[in-house]
């Protein structure tokens, strides 16, 4: 079974561990950066990505972070997690973790009065598959070897970038697990090779 | 696609937890809570303990100073209305704010009746002393609650009482045989249904914050330890010796509420809280978590 951590900083965190555990994989709260050495993939979840930001400096885990991307573990993020994982922002000089080759506008859709839900669908992952967008970011461009994986009103909402998977919405919202089931094969796929 | 969706509603409570919201007065203030790693900010046109010594009837915010504050930051931004008043409610959901606190911090509008938030696209989060009063704004819509302490006093106590005292029930819920439940919601004047949820859920359907007295990092780490899903700070920020610390102090307590030591460090020389007051001196008028039933 592989071990999947969720950043546990702020956010959506105990949704991520169901669905983790609900897909067949051991779901671990990541607190201190020296746990990132025992888990084989890491999910970034949705929350308030400059809270989130402000306290990954404070306890120093972009070191840890930027190396768990070198090692070429799978990372996944949603909503704030796809902007902390992007490697360019809309108005920002820097990015976050900068590792995902996609570039990000933050609160794309509106405030939160025009946040929504909508049924897309996720290109070799789950048709009909019902997306909660919340002060939600999007894909404004996506890198040449990017795939995208999902679109809404022609705005890229969901992308693979090699090992780096991300969302504007939040899956862990719902009890559909079918987008966790995907990350969690790409941590098992991610897994056998190093092993290999 | 649908905005204003339960889901859409209570999901945007769920990405504040963890989190500080902090009440702020102006863009500056606002700046340097979202700097300290606030989820959120409550804008107000005075802090719970300024409203309190300034007495007659507190009011929803000038619209120019939410809109400062909106302006001002990326993250989300709360505004209070009275209790009741639909206008006011309306005016800050057309203006754009992100959620609306139904607050017994200001005066009611209302002295029977809340808010019926399911008609808003705006979520809202309300205050609760018990259970019974969490599950009634529950049922009118409110997609996020929050314990109500006694707010600008500076003093835990109240703040306690009230998040032990909806922890304790619902652990009541979870536990007691199906057969007694409409009881329990005849006793605690809870809608059935909702009691029924929390019993197969094993918790409240909706986040639930804590707020009303938290003035240091451990008061935050204390509210977080007995079950809060994250902390409403009022005055305790701005009100302290040194607002910018204190901020990211609390920020940092609260989400390593079990570090003891690293609570202990960063409380460390912070300076002086603000002045706190005992509750039993309080005049029942001057005790807001009284107001809204």
């Amino acid at each position: 079974m592989v071990k999947i951590g969720v950043l546990g900083l702020q956010g959506a965190i105990r949704e991520h561990i169901w669905a983790i555990e609900a897909s067949g994989a051991e779901g671990v709260i990541v607190k201190r950066p020296e746990q990132l050495n025992e888990i084989d993939g890491l999910i970034i979840p949705g929350g308030e990505s400059t809270a989130i930001r402000r306290l990954i400096d404070k306890y120093r885990f972009m070191d840890g972070l930027k190396k768990f991307a070198a090692d070429g573990k799978p990372m996944f993020g949603t909503c704030a997690g796809l902007i902390l994982l992007a490697n360019d922002l809309v108005g920002y000089d820097e990015p976050h973790i900068g590792v995902m080759d996609v570039k990000v506008e933050r609160n794309s859709f509106g405030r939160q009065r025009e946040s929504f839900e909508a049924d897309i669908d996720i290109s070799g992952v789950a048709d009909n598959f019902s997306a909660v967008f919340i002060r939600a970011p999007h894909i404004v461009e996506a890198g040449e070897n990017v795939e995208v994986l999902a679109k809404h009103n022609n705005r890229i909402v969901a992308a693979r970038d090699g090992q780096f998977l991300g969302c504007s919405f939040h899956p862990e919202l719902t009890d559909d697990y079918r987008f966790m089931n995907y990350f969690v094969k790409m941590v098992e796929q991610s897994k056998r090779k190093n092993f290999a | 696609m649908k905005a204003g969706t339960e889901r859409v509603k209570r999901g945007m409570a769920e990405m504040q937890k963890g989190g500080v919201i902090m009440d702020v007065v102006n863009a500056e203030q606002a700046k340097i809570a979202e700097d300290a790693g606030a989820v959120a900010v409550m804008a107000l046109e005075r802090v719970p303990s300024d409203i309190r010594a300034a007495g007659g009837v507190a009011r929803m915010a000038d619209p120019k100073i939410v809109e400062e504050v909106m302006n001002a930051v990326t993250i989300p931004v709360m505004a209070k209305t009275r209790i009741g008043h639909i206008v006011e409610a309306r005016m800050l959901e057309a203006m754009g704010v992100d959620y609306i606190d139904e607050s017994e911090v200001l005066t009611p509008a209302d002295e029977e009746y809340h808010l019926f938030k399911k008609d808003y696209t705006v979520p809202f989060v309300c205050g609760c002393r018990d259970l019974g009063e969490a599950t009634r704004r529950i049922g009118e819509g409110a997609s996020m609650l929050r314990t109500k302490g006694e707010p600008g006093t500076g003093n835990i106590v109240e703040a306690v009482r009230h998040i032990r005292k909806v922890n304790a029930q619902v652990r009541k819920v979870v536990a007691m045989d199906i057969d007694e439940l409409m009881t329990e919601a005849k006793l605690l004047g809870a809608p059935y249904e909702l009691l029924l949820e929390i019993k197969e859920l094993g918790r409240l359907p909706v986040v639930n914050f804590a707020a009303g007295g938290i003035a240091t990092p451990a008061d935050a780490a204390l509210m977080m330890q007995l079950g809060a899903d994250g902390v409403f700070v009022g005055s305790g920020i701005f009100k302290s010796d040194n607002p910018a610390k204190f901020a990211k102090a609390i920020v940092e307590a609260t989400t390593h509420y079990q570090d003891y030591e690293l609570i202990a460090n960063i409380s460390k020389g912070l300076g002086i809280p603000m002045k706190g007051m005992e509750i039993s001196s309080l005049a029942p008028e001057a005790r807001m978590q009284d107001r809204g039933w």
